[in-house]
């Protein structure tokens, strides 16, 4: 008697699968003794890896398949997605290679804890079964909890660790819990049988009950508020390769799951959560752009920025249409761009100055640092919705697909939130080409004197301007530099006479910064090759309008 | 010859990008070159526009993006001839300001104004509406690095609010926009339709079409300084450099009146008619606020904030004179007219402020005394501009005017106090600053060449343009008159 087992289609998970074997490899490469191989040959291999994945994604772009017995979808929104997980994850390895957070996590596990993130996101985005999204879910968050955590040495970086797991935890327990409320509501863990099943019972209540702890559990991930506390703290605490990565690829990986589980699953409830999620959305709107307008560190005005433009994607998710998807994801894509440049630049200067993620450590970088300057500069533009930028189509893109199902006032919250984000990007900018280095930060100056203790890595110097002299002489690297450092704090490398200035030699940071600012600009020229690709991604969803 | 709209408006970006790479001392004469060949080639469009024909010509038109029914499409009619001309003027004449005085840091500043003026080109040009939008919110970019970096006092707030305020209602007017594309094009391909030709012909319905000119209308009122929306004004005048100034009082606030003209009365009819009351006494609002606030303000830079904000009223009272062709025609001379007056204006102030070494009028007096020169073409624009009959300026007011009297007359009546109003502010600042005693600092030294070449040939171009206006009126008639019809069909159909 023969056993038949189920069919596998290797080709269809061989990204997982390369990510898997590479994780594996990594994590045992980094065990060797070697200087050379733990700094150089980790991160490479890990560049391999993403690499491989990068191009099976590609070569097997086009077909649709349902893999793993129906518990996966391997179609061209789950490759699209991937696509943006793969390269998140390749400039989060760029950021990390000279930081301090592979050495101090051991380089292998660093790296393989970030594959295994890539794998779980994946996984995340081509769920079609309860089941999946919690294993995907878990399997992006635990590693990303363990990698904020990674510059063991500062407590910041514990402490963000720690919140997110508790934080985490919670919402990952309020998804299983909405879960098991929609299998029993609808009897199937299969988001097709689901389908079938709202179909018949779209009111009823233990569905709905499911559905809003669904909506709060992925919520959590996606930072949208009232779920989005733990965003600012996290995304300061952690090492910034990191966050530049929780930034764009969990958002991604969450707004994967959200459009593929409301838009398919559950879309014939969609006359009750649609409300829902499009309240949500500009409640999110309102709270990520008023709550960055005052913040002096640059990774929480991120964070924040971050939980806005979740509002703005939101849009994408609620008018439950082809278009949206496709809007949504061309958005995610341009976000990433944009986001990457922003945080190279951020990342350069924390390796650079003393004052870590202050937006002091950008004063003067217009006139000092013009490859750095750029990249930031597009980046906020980008951001902010300004035409020349990615953003501009995306956020067009974004009100065109609100306008078109009878959320009008939805695109115009989308653009009210643009024109009050105005008011940190545009300071993001003052900041890089108005301000002379050393210049105490005007409106955040009671911001820093009473915010958090700056980290273990700047040198314990403590006010970002304290010494004005001090500073300028020390930037302009020039003479004057002992006496005038000696005068001052006095804190910080001794050893170069208190100059808060460094140079860093970090042509991939640099590098990256360059050619992020060079795709926005060249998305916001020519958008039409991003703009096919979102709509082989949307057309992937096939029940949809 | 064949002329291209794209070299003439994308010559001036990469001039100025150019700019921004080469060495420091040849950074202004290479945007001065771009400027002059952009210069050359609106002048070229001049004379080879046929003045007859009521529709677009040189239209360039290549699809861009399908998927958001966005074309690349340029043309060029009797509303934005005369515009594209006056914008590479003035930014000619700007690029040769900063050529003999040249700022610190000139390669970025040249930079920045290359891209302005590819911005504010591309406004005028677009024939599409997002297009259109893209430019206008691309026009202000450049300008907060200017004023934040090269301003004077509190640079960085007073930009930060001018652009804030301005993106604000450009950004509604994008969701405007867009809205418009989706209810226009709902029978086309892709869903979304922004060619603003189609979308004239086939107006939007009646309701929607009134929360669509609300947000076109503000963010055209702010970007014109219209009261009340004009708050970021006097920050923003006191801070900016004179040749920004230049450049962005004399261009940028004609595009939001020209956005009126070409996109909000042929697309917007019926909501046009609807709220032509309150556009009108918005207008003669800012022309007495405006005028009020130049005849008791001390600051120059401010007085001719206001002024500019008078004239603007008096535009945009020609523009809301529905149905009525001479309202509109007197708009578009009058677009030009100020353009012109307010450059040399500009450099006046400029000049006063070298002699004196204040913006002051308090400070000011007797600089005529030893300054004949340039006291002479100080008055031929002082005249210029409070619309002295033998003046373009004069033509163009008496047109508005005689386009709003048969509207509405008592508007009229109101708007013509404004006329008088114009002499008694500019007249007391040209007496104060030239003329009575000398005061102890003030320097009075006559122009110089260099300073001549900037400031002589606009006034000749005032003057020449005061013995034949005519010359504006003929080349925008036809298409004018097309504009104004489709509101003006919409008021007899609502009148019995």
């Amino acid at each position: 008697m023969t056993v038949t087992g189920p069919k596998i289609d290797w080709l269809a998970i061989s990204p997982l699968v390369a990510l898997v074997v590479g994780a594996c490899v990594v994590l045992l490469a980094g065990l060797m003794r070697a200087s050379f191989v733990r700094q150089t040959l980790v991160p490479l291999l890990t560049l391999v890896t993403l690499g491989v994945a990068l191009g099976l994604v590609i070569g097997t772009w086009g077909d649709s398949t349902s893999v793993i017995s129906g518990a996966m979808a391997m179609d061209d929104l789950t490759r699209f997605l991937t696509l943006l997980f793969l390269v998140g994850a390749a400039a989060s390895v760029l950021l990390a290679w000279r930081g301090i957070a592979p050495r101090e996590a051991g380089h292998g596990e660093f790296y393989a804890l970030l594959l295994c993130v890539v794998l779980g996101m994946a996984v995340l985005a081509g769920a079609t079964n309860l089941v999946t999204i919690f294993i995907g879910y878990e399997l992006l968050s635990i590693p990303l909890y363990v990698l904020c955590a990674t510059e063991m040495r500062r407590a910041r970086s514990l402490e963000s660790g720690l919140k997110y797991l508790i934080i985490g935890s919670v919402g990952s327990a309020t998804l299983l819990y909405g879960l098991a409320f929609v299998y029993g509501a609808t009897g199937s863990t299969d988001f097709a049988r689901i389908a079938a099943g709202t179909e018949v019972m779209a009111e009823d209540v233990l569905l709905l009950t499911g559905l809003a702890l669904v909506v709060a559990g992925l919520a959590f991930k996606a930072s949208v508020a009232p779920f989005h506390q733990w965003t600012p703290d996290v995304y300061e605490g952690a090492p910034t390769a990191v966050t530049a990565f929780m930034a764009v690829a969990t958002k991604a990986a969450a707004f994967g799951v959200i459009v593929r589980f409301f838009d398919v699953a559950v879309i014939d409830a969609s006359a009750t959560w649609a409300p829902a999620l499009a309240a949500l959305a500009v409640v999110t709107i309102v709270v990520g752009n008023v709550g960055a307008i005052g913040q002096s560190s640059l990774k929480r005005l991120l964070a924040y920025s971050s939980v806005a433009q979740a509002g703005y994607m939101l849009a994408g998710v609620v008018v439950s249409t082809q278009l949206g998807v496709r809007a949504l994801v061309f958005y995610l894509a341009v976000y990433l761009v944009m986001n990457l440049a922003a945080f190279a630049v951020i990342v350069a200067r924390e390796r650079e100055t003393d004052v870590g993620d202050d937006i002091s450590s950008l004063y003067g970088l217009g006139a000092a640092r013009p490859l750095l300057a750029w990249p930031m500069t597009i980046a906020m533009l980008g951001l902010s919705g300004l035409p020349a930028t990615a953003g501009f189509f995306g956020k067009i893109y974004l009100i065109d697909a609100a306008v078109d199902n009878g959320y009008a006032w939805l695109g115009v919250a989308i653009v009210l939130g643009s024109a009050i984000s105005l008011a940190y990007y545009l300071r993001v900018i003052a900041a890089v080409w108005m301000r002379a280095p050393g210049e105490r930060p005007v409106a955040a100056a009671a911001a820093v004197a009473a915010g958090p203790p700056r980290p273990a890595i700047a040198g314990g110097s403590a006010e970002a301007g304290a010494d004005p002299a001090a500073v300028v002489a020390g930037a302009r690297r020039g003479g004057g530099g002992g006496g005038a450092g000696g005068a001052g704090d006095g804190g910080g490398a001794g050893d170069d006479g208190g100059e808060p200035e460094r140079r860093f030699a970090q042509p991939e940071v640099v590098g990256l910064a360059l050619l992020c600012a060079a795709a926005t600009v060249a998305l916001g020229i020519y958008p039409s090759p991003l703009l096919d690709l979102a709509r082989d991604a949307g057309a992937s969803l096939t029940g949809l309008f | 010859m064949t002329i291209h709209l794209s070299i003439l408006l994308f010559f001036p970006l990469v001039l100025g990008a150019f700019g921004g790479l080469a060495p420091r001392g040849f950074a202004p004469s290479t945007l001065l070159v771009g400027s002059l060949v952009s210069l050359i080639y609106a002048v070229l469009l001049l004379l080879e526009f046929d003045t007859g024909a009521a529709g677009l010509q040189f239209v360039t038109s290549d699809a861009w993006i399908d998927d958001l029914g966005v074309r690349y499409s340029l043309g060029v009619d009797g509303l934005n001839l005369w515009l594209v001309a006056l914008t590479a003027l003035l930014f000619a004449v700007a690029a040769l300001w900063i050529t003999l005085r040249p700022p610190d840091r000139p390669k970025l500043y040249v930079f920045h104004l290359g891209v302005a003026e590819t911005g504010v080109l591309g406004a005028l040009l677009a024939q599409d509406l997002l297009l259109f939008v893209l430019f206008f919110d691309l026009m202000l970019v450049p300008f907060y690095f200017l004023i934040g970096q090269w301003g004077g006092g509190d640079r960085v707030g007073a930009t930060f609010k001018l652009v804030v305020y301005t993106l604000v209602g450009s950004l509604l007017m994008l969701a405007a926009a867009v809205a418009t594309g989706v209810t226009a094009g709902a029978g086309a391909e892709g869903g979304l339709s922004f060619d603003i030709a189609a979308l004239a012909e086939a107006p939007v319905e009646s309701s929607t079409q009134q929360w669509i000119f609300v947000a076109f209308a503000l963010a055209f009122l702010i970007k014109m300084g219209a009261f009340p929306l004009h708050g970021w004004m006097p920050d923003g005048y006191r801070a900016m450099p004179l040749p920004v100034l230049a450049v962005f009082s004399g261009v940028l606030s004609k595009v939001a009146a020209y956005g009126f003209l070409r996109v909000v009365l042929p697309v917007f009819p019926d909501a046009a008619q609807e709220f032509e009351t309150v556009m009108l006494i918005l207008a003669v609002l800012s022309i007495l606020y405006g005028s009020a606030q130049a005849f008791t303000q001390t600051n120059v830079r401010l007085i001719l904030g206001y002024s500019s904000m008078a004239q603007l009223g008096f535009i945009m009272l020609g523009i809301f004179a529905l149905g009525q062709a001479a309202g509109a025609q007197g708009a578009l001379l009058q677009m030009v007219n100020h353009g012109l007056v307010v450059a040399p204006l500009c450099f006046i102030v400029a000049l006063l402020h070298e002699r004196t070494g204040s913006d002051d009028l308090r400070e000011m007096g007797g600089a005529a005394l030893r300054a004949p020169v340039l006291s002479a073409l100080f008055l031929v624009v002082a005249l210029a501009t409070l619309a002295i009959p033998g003046s373009a300026n004069f033509a163009g007011e008496f047109l508005i005017l005689l386009g709003v009297f048969n509207a509405k007359l008592a508007i009229a009546i109101i708007a013509s106090t404004g006329v008088a109003l114009a002499s008694v502010y500019m007249l007391r600042a040209f007496i104060r600053a030239m003329h009575n005693r000398l005061r102890g600092g003030t320097g009075s030294y006559d122009l110089s060449v260099r300073d001549g070449l900037v400031l002589v040939p606009l006034v000749v171009l005032i003057v020449a343009f005061g013995v034949y206006p005519q010359q504006a009126l003929e080349h925008s008639q036809a298409t004018v008159e097309r504009v104004v019809a489709a509101p003006a069909a919409v008021a007899r159909e609502a009148s019995p």
